[in-house]
């Protein structure tokens, strides 16, 4: 019997996929100083999905914790170099300081939802005293 | 993820096979990482000196072997793998999925962030560059296989090897979360071949 629980990783994935959608976005307009509105937009919004998931995720009774946070410690460790390798490229290229603070918040919230969907995805399925 | 109780495995008698297959003893194998950090200083240098051969070789490199694996996994190693029986599917993946767990983040780090730096370097990233629309479009293709392999994949994953290490694992969940494998490899392939395409037209134009 597998346990029904909320849309957790669901959520994240669509606030990854905004994220994705928004970078992409920048980077094919980066050489054009492109309108900042529309991936700050999809920003903001991913920022909103990944709060709801993690509320959602922070009331779940009998949940397993500690398998969560060990998952999520190792995501986010092996993610956070992904993105910081990617992060130093635009740094490196000197990318306009609003571009890169628009790409680096969503790399933010991009490591945050691989971190969280990671960590869910195996805890769900863990008894909560694992 | 290596918060792992390292378990000995248990002696076998000459000729029996073990009664299920044995759970892998840490998730990420860690005799993996310091080539991951030597790739990882590799690319640092590369970026940070403008090394034009060593961003090139990575990017290429790294993205043969990502393509070359999905696509072989998809096509080749997957089918086999749904014609073994279930234990046998199961050992496999025990032993299979932590290697792809640290090599395929590793081969993606390796292609994207060069590739990047390549594009700026060539003059792709520029909206009057001819081919401005061929490179958009590898973006895309690049955001598809991410956020299946990332948001579907990965998770799955990482589930199974989890689910390997209780005494009692689940086979109905095994299969049901070894599924998505199957209906993510056509996805995963296509836009593999879009990528071979893409690039393949932006080297010879």
């Amino acid at each position: 019997m597998i346990r029904k629980l909320p849309p957790v990783a669901e959520t994240a994935l669509a606030s990854m996929v905004l994220v994705i959608v928004g970078t992409i976005y920048l980077a094919a307009n980066i050489a054009n100083d492109p309108s900042l509105v529309v991936p700050v937009a999809l920003d903001v919004v991913a920022v909103l999905l990944l709060l709801v998931a993690t509320v959602v995720v922070s009331r779940i009774d009998d949940f397993a914790w500690r398998i969560f946070f060990v998952v999520a410690r190792w995501a986010l460790l092996g993610y956070l170099v992904i993105a910081g390798m990617i992060e130093f490229v635009f740094i490196r290229d000197n990318t306009p300081s609003a571009q890169l603070a628009t790409l680096t918040a969503g790399l933010v919230v991009f490591v945050l939802d691989v971190t969280l969907i990671l960590a869910f995805s195996v805890a769900r399925y863990q008894p909560s005293d694992y | 993820m290596t918060e792992v109780v390292q378990r000995p495995a248990p002696a076998i008698p000459h000729g029996q096979a073990p009664a299920r297959p044995l759970p892998p003893a840490t998730i990420v194998p860690l005799q993996g990482l310091p080539i991951v950090g030597a790739v990882v200083i590799f690319l640092v240098v590369a970026i940070a000196g403008n090394w034009l051969w060593a961003l090139g070789f990575s990017h290429v490199v790294g993205g043969a072997l990502w393509t070359g694996i999905d696509l072989f996994v998809g096509f080749v190693v997957g089918p086999i793998m749904g014609r073994m029986s279930i234990p046998a599917r199961v050992e496999f993946s025990a032993r299979f999925m932590p290697v792809m767990l640290l090599l395929m983040p590793t081969l993606v780090t390796m292609t994207l962030a060069p590739g990047w730096q390549l594009a700026r370097h060539l003059g792709y990233l520029d909206a009057g560059y001819p081919h401005h629309g061929w490179l958009v479009a590898s973006y895309i293709v690049v955001g598809v296989m991410a956020t299946i392999a990332i948001g579907v994949l990965e998770p799955a994953n990482l589930a199974v090897l989890f689910e390997l290490r209780k005494p009692q694992p689940n086979g109905e969940l095994i299969a049901k979360l070894m599924q998505r494998f199957v209906y993510t490899a056509g996805i995963t392939g296509a836009m593999q071949v879009a990528t071979l395409i893409i690039m393949t037209y932006i080297a010879t134009h």
